[in-house]
Formats: structure tokens, C-alpha cells, sequence
């Protein structure tokens, strides 16, 4: 659980500290650069143990993309220089810790931009489905009746349905060119619309339990509206929901780069995980460049991250079953 | 006892049929009120005004949303699904064959899951030692959500060459979907599986001298069948949703290639078409997956 914690932890802190972790900006294009594969940093060389220090790359070969390390001059990491906590000095051409892409852009950088895009639109959509799914759960359980039943008929209609079609087709339906803004509010609110069933089920189940204890029927007998009533049950989901946000996280983050991937989701040229790994499933490539699968592994680690987190709060079951609904 | 399980299996399909329905006409609404419409490549490609309208009349464009959707219901019930505007083909041909490939893959991930992941599950949940091992090696994949995996097996495809990545080669999709259903599956059953060894009446079994293998590979197991089939909708649906990038990736020709097309070129008959074959295809995993739970357990046929 401490790792799980740790690791979602490492990678916020990632994603929220970019712009100054970022050693080149997002988008910048470096000449001669392109496909470019990661540099090793080094600690010592032949007269033993030196600060921090990487070779130059030098393009060998345009057509064949084959760079060589330029061993005759090593240049040292600057640290907190430029607004960057870690760069090279100009003239040593651009650090790049994952490789270079297609067009010559930092893969690092562009993989800890992405994370803000990516990251930030998943919270924000488990966000909006806890608050509609609390609502309407709410709502259902301490009202019952003909409400609930047809709320509840609702969310077990979106339920079946795969949530990947569901978002495409939502997002399909929608205007196709918006800028990056529009489409970030709009992808979150579509994620909240497709997730939230999942919070009302439970919800509900909670609500439902609860209103048949004395509290709550004395509320009602004092005359209490459903959505006072609402108000006083729907602490009692407290657990449920802390545990139903870890399991839409992975949920959601695969939804984006799905999306993404398929070209409706960040407009191409802003980084996000899914928009990097339009670029990336190259099949032609992939042996050439693996490096470019880079927000493959960072979407593989987060959602580790969760599975661990989860893995000792809820039962094992509750976690599968979650797992299930997953992309 | 057949009776009751009767009535539940047509109860079943009749809600499964509505389902169809709501699902694909709600897909052919979305999409018709959607902003732009198959007619853009026309006018992109500097069409007259008078073949644009034509266009449209002829795509049944020009008439009123609500006589439009009544229309195509119509067709829906002699089972003519209409003409695709960007295949220029029956609807009902190209549904056909792409459901088809989905099902196929689908049906077959399933199969490798279960194949892989129940036996497996048996295994560790019986043997803590065992687990040790495998339980990691689960847990990861699990947290390979299929587009994740199915990038991971190209990588390695492309790097080592042991499978192929040929389109229509079964290897890299099929286990792209399998894998992290089959650990999900070893995860849940493990659990299951321990769960029913420790219960009462296993315990007197054992105290009675059944055999270890028996006890675990028929009598726990048995038990343990329930907790696992109860998950079965939501492993179709994941199933399904994974298909989407797997599909894209590997170019598959299945059904969610197809949503795709349609949904990009506004092919109105062709998006209701496949949310049409779509919806069924889940019907129809949910409704086997329902009366194998009934057959199992008698108390969900009374309708809980």
C-alpha cells in the first residue's frame, strides 16, 4: 500500500512540478534530432568519479537516423539554471533523458506535459462522476420508490455498455476541431457522463441501508426534504466513494488515451499520453524507437500504482470487479 | 425447476431486445443531431448546392429527425439496416462480417483468459507457496490495461519476431485482451478459492476424509464457481471496450475499426448498425453469462 501511495504520489508530484522539471519546452523542435535516443548520464570517466556529466549527440547518418556520442566533449548538467532544475548549457544541444520523436521533440519533456493534460483530465472527469453519481445514488436511495427504480434502470443501461464505445461515441457526435482548453472540459465532462453509474450503484446500495436506521427515520418524521435526508445519509458513503475514485483513475486515464490515440481526443501537436502514443504505434518503428512508448509504461505505472493502493483497502473482489469496467 | 429458469431466460431476452433497441436508436439520434453530416466531403470536394441537396434527400437528411428515425425503425423491422454513405454498401453486409471478427477475437481472449486464469487461480488459491509467485506476476498485468498490453506484445513482436504481426494474425490481439483478464481472473478465483476451503462444510469434508485433490479441484472449486461467474458481465464489457484501441492497433477488421469510420464520415445507418450488432453481441454475453448463474445457483432465479 506505502508503495502504491508512494508511486501515484511520485508521479503527481511529476506531472505538477513540469515546467521546472522539463528540461527543454514541450513543443520545441530540435534540427537533427530526430528519433534521437536517450542520453545516458554519466558519473565517472577515465580519471574516475566527476559530477554528473553526458556526451553530445552528433548526427552520423541523416537517412539511416544514427547519432554517435561526441566522447571528446563531455558537457556538465547545470542545475537550477533557466528555470530548469536540470539542463545543459547551450552549446552542448539539448538533454534528452527519453530520446528524441519524429519531429525532434524531448520525449521526457513531453511525457511530463502530457502527464498534466492526461492527469488533469482524469481527475477533473472522477471528479464530476463521484459528484453526479453521489446525487443521483443519493437521490435513488433515500427517496426509493419510482424515482429510484427508474434512476437505477438508467445507470444499469450505461453500465453494460463498453465504456470506450460509449465515450467515442459521445466525443464522436461532438464538434471535431476545438482547442485544447475546450476539448480538456469537454472530455472530462464526457468521462463524468459515461463513469458515473458506477458511483450511483454503490452509492445508492449505501443510502439504502442507511435510511432504514433510526436517525433517518426520525429525520423523516420531523419532516425532513429527500435532499435534507440526502444530506445527512450520504456521509455514510464516505468509504465507498474514497475507494470508487482510485478505481476510476485507471478507468479514466485509458478512456484519454484511447480517445487521444484515435484522434479525438488533444488536438496533435499538444502532448498528452494518448496524443504521444498516436505518434508512437508506428509498428514500423517501434524496434527502431521503443523509447517513444514511453506514456505506455507511465499509464502501466499508474495504474499499478492504484492496483497496489487498492489492493489492502477494499476486498479483492470489490478491486476485480473494478478492474472489469476498466477502458 | 426448468420452468422457473424458463421464465427467467424470457424475461431476459425480452429485456435484451429492448436494449437492442434503445441503444442503436439512441446512437442514430446522437449522431444525427451531431453538428456536420455525410454530405462535408461533398462540399469539400466543391459540389453544387443542387448535389448536395440531392445528397441529402437521398440520405433521408432533409426530413424531420423524428420521421427519420421512424423510417429507419421500419426498415430495423424487415431487417434492412439501411445503405453505408461511406462504403457505399448494405449496412447489414459490412455489420455482418466486422461483428464476426470482433466476436471471433473476443470469444477466443475469453477462452485463453479462462483456459489460463482458472486453473491457475485454483492453484495458487490452494497453494500459498505457489501464489507467491504468481501473485505479482498477476498483479501486473492487471495493470495492463489492453492498450497498454497490446503496445507491450507489438514491441516485443516487432523485437524478437516469435509472433507474428501480420493483419489478421490472431497472436498479439487475442492475448492483448486475455492477459489482463486472465490475472483478474486468477486474482478473483484465488480469493474464491480460499475462501471456500475455509468454509464450514469444506472443513467437515476434509474431517471426513476426502481426498486433497478432490476437495479442492471439486468441491472448492464448485464453490468458488459463483463470486467468479458474477464478474462475467463486467469481464464482456471489458472485453469489448479493450477491442476499440486493440483493434486499432493491430488492424483488426472488427467492429470497432468500423464504429470509427462511421462515426468520423457521419455515416448515420452505419453507426446505428454497429451500436445495433454491438448492443447484441453484449446481450447476448450478458444473457449467457446470466443463465449460467441461474443454472448454478438456483436463488438467482427468483429474480434477485
Amino acid at each position: 500500500m506505502a508503495a502504491g501511495a508512494a508511486l501515484l504520489a511520485g508521479i503527481a508530484g511529476l506531472a505538477l512540478f513540469a515546467p521546472v522539471l522539463a528540461p527543454n519546452p514541450p513543443d520545441k523542435q530540435f534540427a537533427d534530432r530526430a528519433y534521437a535516443p536517450p542520453m545516458r548520464i554519466h558519473m565517472r570517466d577515465a580519471s574516475g568519479l566527476r559530477m554528473p556529466f553526458v556526451y553530445p549527440q552528433m548526427l552520423q547518418d541523416r537517412l539511416a537516423r544514427e547519432y554517435r556520442d561526441d566522447t571528446t566533449a563531455p558537457r556538465a548538467l547545470t542545475w537550477f539554471s533557466g528555470g530548469s532544475v536540470m539542463s545543459l548549457p547551450d552549446a552542448g544541444g539539448p538533454l534528452l533523458l527519453m530520446g528524441a520523436d519524429a519531429l525532434g521533440r524531448d520525449v521526457f519533456s513531453r511525457l511530463l506535459y502530457g502527464a498534466r493534460l492526461s492527469l488533469g483530465v482524469t481527475a477533473l472527469g472522477v471528479l464530476g462522476a463521484l459528484v453526479l453519481g453521489a446525487l443521483v445514488g443519493g437521490l435513488a436511495g433515500s427517496v426509493g420508490g419510482g424515482t429510484e427504480t427508474v434512476l437505477m434502470l438508467i445507470a444499469d443501461f450505461l453500465l453494460v455498455l463498453p465504456g470506450a464505445y460509449l465515450v467515442l461515441v459521445l466525443r464522436g457526435a461532438l464538434p471535431a476541431v476545438l482547442s485544447t482548453s475546450e476539448v480538456f472540459l469537454l472530455m472530462a465532462g464526457l468521462f463524468a457522463v459515461a463513469a458515473w453509474p458506477h458511483a450511483a450503484r454503490g452509492v445508492r446500495a449505501v443510502v439504502a441501508t442507511e435510511r432504514r436506521r433510526d436517525y433517518a427515520v426520525a429525520a423523516r418524521a420531523a419532516g425532513a426534504s429527500p435532499f435534507r435526508l440526502a444530506r445527512h445519509l450520504l456521509p455514510a458513503a464516505r468509504g465507498f466513494l474514497s475507494v470508487e475514485v482510485l478505481l476510476l483513475i485507471p478507468a479514466l486515464l485509458v478512456a484519454e488515451a484511447t480517445v487521444s490515440y484515435l484522434g479525438l481526443g488533444f488536438p496533435v501537436p499538444k502532448a498528452s499520453w494518448g496524443t504521444m502514443l498516436q505518434e508512437a504505434a508506428n509498428v514500423r518503428m517501434m524496434a527502431e524507437a521503443p523509447w517513444l512508448l514511453a506514456p505506455a509504461a507511465a499509464l502501466f505505472l499508474v495504474v499499478l500504482g492504484v492496483q497496489l493502493l487498492v489492493w489492502t483497502r477494499a476486498p479483492a473482489t470489490e478491486l476485480l470487479i473494478g478492474r472489469g469496467r476498466i477502458s | 425447476m426448468t420452468r422457473d429458469l424458463a421464465a427467467f431466460v424470457g424475461g431476459r431476452l425480452a429485456a435484451a431486445a429492448l436494449f437492442v433497441v434503445v441503444v442503436s436508436a439512441g446512437a442514430f439520434v446522437l449522431v444525427r443531431l451531431a453538428p456536420g453530416d455525410a454530405t462535408a466531403e461533398l462540399f469539400l470536394s466543391r459540389a453544387s448546392p443542387a448535389e448536395i441537396a440531392d445528397a441529402r434527400s437521398r440520405l433521408g437528411l432533409d426530413r424531420p429527425l423524428l420521421v427519420h428515425l421512424r423510417d429507419w425503425a421500419t426498415g430495423l423491422v424487415t431487417l434492412d439496416l439501411g445503405q453505408s454513405s461511406v462504403f457505399g454498401r448494405p449496412v447489414s453486409d459490412l455489420v455482418r462480417e466486422r461483428a464476426g471478427a470482433t466476436a471471433r477475437l473476443a470469444a477466443l481472449a475469453l477462452l485463453v483468459a479462462v483456459a489460463i486464469g482458472l486453473p491457475l487461480g485454483v492453484l495458487t488459491g490452494s497453494r500459498p507457496r505457489f501464489a507467491a509467485f504468481v501473485a505479482p506476476v498477476s498483479v501486473a498485468l492487471v495493470a495492463c490495461p489492453p492498450i497498454v498490453a497490446v503496445l507491450a506484445l507489438l514491441l516485443m513482436a516487432v523485437a524478437t519476431g516469435w509472433m507474428s504481426i501480420a493483419p489478421g494474425s490472431y497472436a498479439v490481439p487475442t492475448l492483448a485482451l486475455a492477459l489482463p483478464v486472465a490475472a483478474m481472473l486468477e486474482r478473483l478465483q484465488s480469493q474464491a478459492l480460499a475462501d471456500a476451503l475455509s468454509s464450514p462444510d469444506l472443513i467437515a469434508a476434509a474431517a471426513r476424509g476426502v481426498p486433497p485433490a478432490r476437495l479442492v479441484w471439486v468441491h472448492a472449486a464448485r464453490q468458488s464457481l459463483l463470486p467468479v461467474l458474477g464478474i462475467a458481465g463486467a469481464v464482456i464489457g471489458s472485453l469489448f471496450s479493450g477491442s476499440l484501441a486493440v483493434e486499432m492497433m493491430t488492424s483488426w477488421p472488427g467492429l470497432g475499426r468500423l464504429m470509427f469510420d462511421a462515426l468520423t464520415g457521419r455515416d448515420l445507418f452505419l453507426v446505428a448498425g454497429c451500436a445495433l450488432v454491438g448492443a447484441m453481441l453484449i446481450a447476448v454475453g450478458n444473457l449467457a453469462a446470466d443463465i449460467a448463474r441461474a443454472v448454478v445457483d438456483p436463488r438467482v432465479r427468483g429474480g434477485a
